[in-house]
């Protein structure tokens, strides 16, 4: 009973919080954004921060990482360092777009790293919203749906920035965008960030997101992601996580793609204490095809949730889920994909393969394939293992004058390198495969150029 | 260079191995014959160091020292060798990268300097062109997808690399066509010198043809139980294992 209450006065704390800072989360945002926030708002009274009986984080509990007393950021802060300066992120070779956000908020002091293709827009999604509400107007919150999830319903009533992303018809972006989210804060902080990107038709983008921590200070992430891929459109969406031990991550990616679009996700969690990645794919069009990779490194305490759900809502379409997570130590993880085949979805293709590789006997994994089907023409497939590192391999290897622990890194590199070879910028495989390398020899697997110590 | 006396083996409670006497001195060739199931594998393996062996008695040397104190990676390094009668797959670990790390480990080990990138693969090659070794196979992961004569003939591609003082082949005839048992038994005795020993485990004469081997032993339920010179093997390969089992008995 009184953990009941606990729960119900947890729930409470952020609604109260709500009502308070009201008047600052309507000032200075523009009335796309402030339309959503009351419905938003109610969505979340309704449904209060996710516990274990909510089916879709059966595997995480999230209540104790509410807990703490968060800073929120509900204003625009000004940063005294240039982070310009402060943060240079290393990924040798790669010749990207370099874009800083700060807790989530769009920093307006970025270096300009070249010119962006003509009609682009890279910005502050407060700042377009106000200056030209029709660029977001048609696509802010329209798949994130605030009624099933109470983290996005949280995020759409704290929204106030993040970035924007437009990538006008038929334009190809050569080099990849890298859009870095750091998070640095003189005290515990709450960041919410909101983010929208539109790839339109016959456009093609590479993206990569990082999200590191700067500080030992404890963070929660609750992010939420809105992506539009129009008809014959191509996006690559890259994620590096790599936040320290006493950080939660909670990332909630929608995708909808139009007909003859194709679009890979693939998220490398190297670091992290809990993290919660959902994704969903929207398979709005025919003969549209989305990958999902994921590869996770945890050791200690840390916690991953793997959360994906694939709408195939119109025939001809493919689907690919690859996920993968190497547990140590008292780690645990999970993974739960959804495939819903709606009727008219004839002649899809969807499959989906979750492999877990346990190091000790106290690591644990759930996994859990979900396949909901309405049409009858379809090929679908899904699999799952959780063992531990193949003995007969490991001994092949020492006998041959490999030292064990050697071995079993080798061991470890080969059970990630399926999902690393996914990756298709090469600088950007490389620099991954060497992190894993780095961070299954137990070596701080963070950029050479941040001088915090993030371990913990 | 090897000795083992009186050696027990057990596994998971079965006692396999029943008091082994074996002497192996450099320069010579030892064959090994026997029954299916007679524990010729169970010996080549706990020679290597498998763990789950359990030496219940006895003893092994390996140039004086204890062999079974060592880890299995430190026996190889050592100069042991064994070319697996079932190599296992290991995908996702590329072959160059595995036989580069395995020289050099063993290298590092012996004080020797490792080889550079360009330095193996030239070596590599050489190595290559011995045992007849494809590049479609040293392109792919450890054994990945090879047949069974390529995961033999890996077996003794490596052997070449790694140039070690005593192999032990297990079976590694088995499954070969007739010109690769002669890549094989060329490879074999291409690294023959009088520092080196091998051990040949076999069920075919036919191998014994090509390697010439100085003793014949048979292993029969978890005993040498006749060794004899290369005549044995052509007398087995006529007369089967009956005559033996029932000197046995009698
Ligand atoms: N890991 C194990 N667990 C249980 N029994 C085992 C194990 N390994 C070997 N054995 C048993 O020990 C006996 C000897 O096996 P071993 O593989 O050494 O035979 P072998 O002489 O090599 O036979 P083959 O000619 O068929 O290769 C067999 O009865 C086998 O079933
Ligand atoms: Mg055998």
């Amino acid at each position: 009973m009184s953990v009941l209450v606990e729960k119900a006065d947890l729930s409470l704390k952020y609604t109260a919080h709500y009502n308070e800072v009201k008047d600052l989360l309507f000032e200075g945002s523009s009335e796309v954004l402030n339309s959503q926030r009351n419905k938003a708002f109610q969505d979340f009274v309704m449904q209060g921060i996710p516990t274990r009986k909510n089916e879709n984080y059966k595997y995480t509990n999230l209540q104790p990482h509410f807990l703490p007393e968060y800073k929120f950021i509900h204003q625009r802060e000004k940063t005294e360092a240039d982070l310009n300066a402060v943060f240079r992120c290393d990924v040798p070779q790669m010749n990207t777009h370099l874009t800083l956000l700060i807790n989530g908020w769009f920093y307006r002091e970025n270096k300009e790293t070249g010119k962006l293709p003509e009609g682009v827009i890279l910005g502050s999604l407060e700042d377009i919203a106000n200056n030209h509400p029709g660029l977001i107007e048609k696509y802010y919150a329209k798949i994130a749906n605030t009624a099933e999830d109470p983290l996005v319903a949280l995020n759409t009533a704290f929204a106030k920035d993040g970035y924007f992303l437009y990538i006008p018809k038929n334009v190809t972006v050569e080099k990849p965008l890298q859009l870095i989210n750091l998070l640095q804060s003189e005290r515990d902080t709450f960041a919410t960030g909101r983010n929208l990107i539109v790839v339109e038709s016959g456009a093609s983008l590479q993206l990569l997101l990082c999200n590191h921590t700067l500080d030992l200070k404890t963070y929660l992430t609750n992010s939420v992601t809105e992506i539009f891929v129009g008809e014959n459109a191509h996006l690559d969406y890259y994620t590096l996580q790599n936040e320290h031990n006493k950080s939660t991550s909670l990332h909630s990616v929608f995708i909808q793609q139009e007909r003859d679009s194709s679009v890979t996700t693939h998220t490398t969690s190297l670091h992290g204490g809990m993290i919660r990645n959902n994704l969903k794919f929207i398979l709005n069009g025919e003969n549209a095809q989305a990958n999902m990779f994921g590869m996770s490194f945890l050791d200690k305490q840390q916690h991953i949730d793997n959360f994906t759900q694939v709408i195939h809502a119109q025939p001809h379409c493919q689907s690919n889920q690859l996920y993968k997570n190497v547990l140590d130590d008292k780690s645990t993880g999970a993974f739960a994909g959804r495939i819903h085949v709606m009727r008219d979805a004839q002649k899809t293709n969807a499959f989906q393969r979750n492999n877990n590789l346990l190091l000790t006997d106290s690591a644990t994994m759930q996994t859990k394939p979900q396949l909901i089907i309405d049409a009858d023409d379809v090929k679908c497939s899904h699999g799952a293992t959780v063992g531990q590192i193949d003995e007969e391999a490991l001994f092949y290897l020492r006998a041959r004058g490999i030292e064990e622990k050697k071995a079993r890194l080798m061991m470890m590199n080969a059970f990630a390198h399926e999902v690393i070879q996914e990756i298709k910028i090469e600088a950007l495989r490389e620099r991954i495969d060497d992190l894993v390398d780095k961070r299954l020899r137990g070596e701080v697997a963070h950029c050479h150029d941040c001088s915090y110590n993030c371990e913990c | 260079m090897l000795s083992i006396k009186e050696l027990y083996v057990s596994v998971e409670g079965n006692e396999i191995l029943k008091g082994i006497n074996l002497e192996v001195k450099p320069g010579e060739i030892h064959a090994i014959m026997g029954p299916n199931g007679s524990g010729k594998s169970t010996l080549a393996n706990v020679i290597a160091g498998k763990e789950e062996y359990e030496v219940t008695s006895g003893e092994i040397t390996y140039f004086g020292e204890d062999l079974l104190e060592m880890a299995p990676e430190d026996r190889a390094r050592k100069g042991l060798f064994l070319s697996f009668q079932y190599p296992v797959e290991i995908p996702g670990v590329p072959m160059v990268n595995f036989l580069k790390t395995s020289l050099n480990e063993q290298r590092k080990y012996r004080g020797e300097e490792e080889l550079t990138a360009g330095e193996f693969l030239k070596y590599m090659r050489q190595k290559m062109e011995l045992v007849d070794m494809h590049t479609k196979l040293t392109n792919r992961s450890v054994n990945e997808g090879f047949s069974g004569g390529e995961k033999k003939k890996n077996e003794i591609f490596q052997m070449a690399l790694l140039e070690p003082k005593l192999a032990i082949l297990d079976e590694t005839d088995s499954g070969l066509d007739i010109d690769a048992l002669k890549t094989v038994a060329h490879g074999v005795n291409a690294l023959r010198s009088p520092e080196n020993a091998t051990i040949v485990v076999t069920h075919y004469q036919r191998l014994l043809d090509y390697i010439i081997p100085d003793h014949v032993h048979v292993l029969y339920q978890g005993r040498i139980v006749k060794s004899a010179g290369k005549e044995l093997a052509v007398e087995l390969e006529e007369k089967g294992y009956d005559w033996i089992k029932k000197e046995i008995t009698v």
